[in-house]
């Protein structure tokens, strides 16, 4: 536990949009799924991720609707909207620029500034 | 697009507001549910698990409501809560929330009444097609709104502005259906009046401008929907039927729709019959007589692109020619274009004043129980200092606060509002129905429509925002700090505060309205009591229309002098008198008169105007007139001998510069006979209380015939009693005649109904303004006295006698009370030179007025201090400080 990354602010929604763009998941699927894609790095604290979902929702970029999980309890499940694939891409990109500047950043050695 | 989706799905997420939280329980739930399953699969016990489950997911509340947040719907959902707190609190302060939405209801309430009567009468235009380009025609410089035939004619003939012009007169009939005569309002219009204002009929048809061929051609009919509902019994099978008008038969030919009631908006006809029929309805045809403008109205609507200026221009350029052409009979033709529902200034003019004024007054009362709102709103708000300070000291911002506040000011706006509309609505539907003087056939058609619902929104908002502002600042100055450790805020006592201004405006207000209503009470009663030229009591009135029964010329005085034989016959009798025409009844006859050295007889040259009343010999006995001078008229006074004339004291001065040297003089009527002066009575009123002494002179009825008549019946001791005998003799004399029997004090209603009525609202208002000041006044001084409870116990524990207790309690309320009087009575003497127009002898110049506005206002401020003076006196300091 105590080797999992605190979450930078901002970036729950981008790992929610993430997990749920390789298909539907209810809330609990979603934790699991970015523990998964994550390898289990990031600390996320298992409510928090519900104010995510609906503002998700309310921005439009998700859709839910109720239906039966694997062990046939009843759930709600999320999926990508058009707008939630877009922006998914969108902050990807964001998000790939943002490491590359800092990461070289960091990186530079004296003689190169 | 997506601003709209968000705003749908806040609003819908509102309203499923209960539904979307147990959807979130669900959620959250099915989640804790899920990780319990995994967690039993790798082999916790299930309830461990769930427990486990539980604590990994964290403060569920707290998660909802960031949810909730999230989901969207805050800006909403916290003013429903605002909403319910608001509620909450009013509920908890019954005494408060109940005076403040009373306050509210009455000033919003008389608003509303004002401008529903405004709207209906002034602003609503008349129901016909294409309103807006419906204009009267105006003539002369005082804007007289009547005209004749012939001019009518040329106007319709040679004006280049109009798509067409119809005329039309007011007049009585007697109506025989078969069973039983009875006499009925009627328009008499020309043909072409229905195809020039664009009505099409609900049954039947109408006539048309084709329908005439000279006088008494077109014996038509068409009724309005109300008169067919309520004596046709809505029987379609009327069309085509023949009743008797005036003993002459007419077709009906149709029915109007009930929405179009004629083109008067306080007038409501029963039928319209066209204008060549003169003769018959009216007994008389004037419709050839270029100098007798017997037509009420003309009227049309404006060719499309055709201004008003060009129309008057147009017009104007006829009255030029009409000049020129009949100098004897038209003078003076400029014209002006006017909205014929009020028919022009006539009606409109002093109808507009009152109105604007009334709703001046009801816009003052709304203001002062704005003013009297925001002192209780701005006392409530120091009294709830504590909480608000606790709240700001939690967190809240102020701004929350005062969104709370103006919510509450809200609510209590809508609710004082909603009350207000609901007895405003009753009142306007109760004046629509409301005939308020019996025969005749005037109505206030003044049903709420939706600007009158939407005024009254608006004022209820607006003035829950000023209520609502005046704590503003005391809630922003609000140091938590300070209020909760010395237990309320140590406010400076400043000279003059915003909230004395309120006061003493408010009382002004009320001292103003108490003023203008107590000098429109003592004018009417002095216009009761004034001298009218006659005696109204003691005497009965017999009132018919000779032509309904179809006599006519030379017919009518024999009739009439059949009557009055008759009528002095009947047992308790002592005079009987007619009169084509009853002083102080709608509108006198009025012409023009020369002085006896005039040849030239064109309307500049006429030496005045002056009233006309055709009278039998013994009218002056019978009408308590008193005779100055010379003799009254006798039987032999008739078409064989000279033209003879009686006239009032006014006349006298005004033609021959003396009363003395009237008797014996001779003067000039507009058709050039000379008249002899037998006699002199003193003048009267003629048209209205209010009006300044005006020129009048009576001729005999048998050289001048009419088919008015009027009888007035002099009786010795109650008229009531007199009165059955008086009826069976008329019937006696003929079965099938249509007459009014009244006392001429009922008669006198009409005369009076305006000012009647300017008092009853002035009183109106007045008695509200009053109660509002009482409470204004009693919120203050209770609340000083509240404030200052500690000190006075104080003060009376170190020795302080009553009185000067009292001066310390109240003596700031007092003070206010004595400059707000003192303001509005003055504003009051200047606002009664408006009243004057409408009561006699309104004058604020009269002891008994400005005493009474003295005693009102001392008996208010003595009811609004009794109780806070109460509470002040029986402070046992004792007590008091202990408790403290």
């Amino acid at each position: 536990m105590t080797d999992q990354a605190q979450l930078l602010p901002g970036t729950l929604d981008l790992l929610i949009l993430r997990a749920v763009s390789l298909g539907p998941l209810h809330g609990y699927g979603i934790l699991l799924r970015i523990g998964q894609i994550s390898g289990n790095a990031l600390l996320i604290e298992q409510g928090a991720l519900y104010p995510g979902l609906f503002r998700l929702v309310r921005q439009g970029l998700l859709k839910a609707s109720w239906g039966t999980s694997d062990n046939n309890r009843r759930a709600k499940f999320y999926e990508l909207t058009v707008a939630g694939r877009k922006r998914l891409r969108q902050e990807t990109a964001n998000w790939n620029r943002l490491v590359a500047a800092i990461g070289s950043a960091l990186g530079a050695q004296a003689e190169e500034v | 697009m997506r601003v709209l989706d968000s705003l749908r799905f806040r609003i819908a997420s509102l309203f499923r507001r209960s539904e979307m939280s147990a959807e979130m329980d669900e959620e959250l739930r099915a989640h804790v549910q899920l990780r319990a399953d995994d967690l039993e699969r790798s082999g916790v016990a299930r309830a461990e698990a769930e427990r486990r489950a539980r604590i990994e997911f964290g403060g569920h509340v707290k998660f909802k409501e960031e949810s909730r947040e999230a989901a969207g719907g805050t800006l909403l959902e916290s003013l429903w809560m605002d909403l319910r707190f608001a509620l909450r609190m009013l509920r908890k302060s019954p005494g408060f929330t109940f005076v403040a939405v009373a306050t509210l209801a009455l000033g919003i309430g008389a608003n509303s009444v004002v401008f529903g009567v405004l709207n209906a009468l002034v602003i609503r235009p008349l129901h016909v097609p294409h309103a807006e380009s419906l204009w009267g025609i105006e003539r002369g410089k005082d804007k007289a709104i009547n005209h004749s035939y012939p001019d009518y004619l040329d106007l319709r003939e040679r004006n280049r502005s109009f798509e067409d012009l119809a005329a039309y007169n007011v007049t009585a009939v007697g109506l025989d259906t078969g069973n039983n005569p009875s006499s009925a309002w009627i328009l008499e219009t020309t043909g072409n009046y229905f195809d020039a204002l664009g009505i099409q009929p609900y049954l039947g048809r109408f006539f048309h401008a084709a329908d005439e061929h000279g006088p008494n051609s077109a014996p038509y009919i068409v009724l309005t929907y109300a008169y067919w509902h309520s004596h046709f019994q809505d029987d379609r099978g009327v069309v085509g039927r023949t009743v008797q008008l005036n003993k002459h038969p007419f077709t009906i030919l149709g029915v109007a729709p009930a929405e179009f009631r004629g083109t008067l908006l306080i007038v409501f006809p029963d039928f319209w019959v066209p204008i060549v029929n003169q003769e018959q309805l009216e007994g008389k045809n004037v419709l050839d007589a270029r100098g007798n403008r017997g037509i009420l109205m003309v009227m049309g609507h404006l060719k499309a692109g055709v201004t008003t200026q060009q129309a008057v221009a147009d017009l104007n350029s006829i009255g030029t020619y009409l000049e020129k052409t009949y100098p004897k009979d038209d003078g003076n033709m400029t014209f002006a274009l006017t909205r014929p529902g009020l028919a022009g200034d006539w009606l409109g003019k002093p109808l507009r004043a009152f109105l604007t004024g009334l709703l001046m007054l009801a816009g003052l009362i709304l203001l002062a129980a704005c003013a009297n709102l925001g002192t209780l709103f701005a006392a409530r708000a120091a009294d709830r200092s504590k909480e608000i300070a606790l709240r700001l000291a939690l967190g809240s911002s102020p701004g929350r606060i005062l969104r709370q506040l103006f919510t509450e000011a809200a609510v209590i706006s809508l609710m004082g509002g909603a009350l207000g509309l609901w007895g405003s609505v009753a009142l306007l539907r109760a004046l629509s129905v409301w005939q308020p003087l019996p025969a005749s056939p005037l109505q206030i058609p003044v049903n709420a429509d939706a600007n009158v619902y939407i005024v009254a929104l608006v004022l209820s908002l607006v003035s829950g925002l000023l209520f609502g502002v005046v704590p503003v600042r005391q809630v922003l100055h609000t140091d938590p700090y300070q209020v909760i450790k010395s237990g309320s805020t140590a406010t400076k006592m400043r000279r003059i505060t915003a909230r004395d201004f309120l006061l003493v405006a408010q009382v002004a207000i009320c001292a103003l309205l108490v003023t203008s209503s107590l000098v429109a009470v003592r004018g009417l009663v002095r216009s009761l009591h004034s001298n009218f030229g006659f005696e109204p009591r003691g005497a009965l009135l017999v009132e018919t229309s000779l032509s309904m029964s179809g006599y006519s010329g030379d017919g009518l005085p024999v009739m009439q002098k059949r009557m009055i034989d008759a009528l002095k016959d009947v047992p308790g009798v002592q005079a009987v008198g007619s009169v084509d025409r009853l002083p102080l009844y709608y509108g006198a006859n009025g012409t023009r008169v020369f002085t006896d050295d005039t040849s030239d007889l064109r309307p500049a040259n006429a030496a005045a105007s002056v009233m006309v009343y055709l009278i039998s010999p013994e009218y002056f006995d019978a009408a308590r007139t008193s005779l100055l001078a010379g003799r009254p008229f006798s039987w032999h006074d008739d078409k064989n001998s000279p033209r003879v004339a009686v006239v009032n004291r006014e006349f006298a001065s005004k033609i021959f510069g003396s009363p003395n040297k009237a008797v014996g003089s001779y003067f000039k009527t507009k058709d050039g006979s000379r008249v002899q002066v037998v006699g002199l009575v003193e003048s009267g009123k003629y048209e209205s209380l209010a009006e300044d002494p005006q020129p009048a002179m009576f001729f005999p009825f048998q050289q001048v015939p009419s088919s008015e008549t009027s009888m007035v019946v002099r009786v010795n001791g109650d008229p009531q009693q007199v009165g059955a005998a008086v009826k069976s003799t008329m019937q006696g004399l003929d079965a099938g005649m249509p007459f009014t029997l009244r006392t001429w004090n009922q008669e006198l209603e009409s005369a009076l109904f305006p000012s009647r009525m300017a008092t009853l609202s002035l009183g109106a208002l007045g008695a509200m303004g009053a109660m509002l000041s009482v409470t204004g006044i009693f919120g203050m001084a209770a609340y000083s006295v509240s404030k200052r409870l500690r000190e006075m116990g104080i003060r009376m524990a170190l020795g302080a006698q009553r009185r000067e207790v009292l001066q310390a309690a109240l003596g700031r309320a007092l003070k206010l009370l004595a400059v707000g009087s003192t303001a509005g009575l003055l504003l009051g003497i200047l606002a009664s030179r408006v009243l004057s127009a409408i009561v006699y002898q309104a004058t604020p110049r009269d002891p008994v007025v400005l005493g009474g506005v003295v005693v009102a206002m001392v008996v208010l401020g003595l009811v609004a201090t009794w109780i806070p003076a109460q509470r002040a006196l029986s402070v046992n300091p004792v007590i008091l400080l202990r408790e403290e």
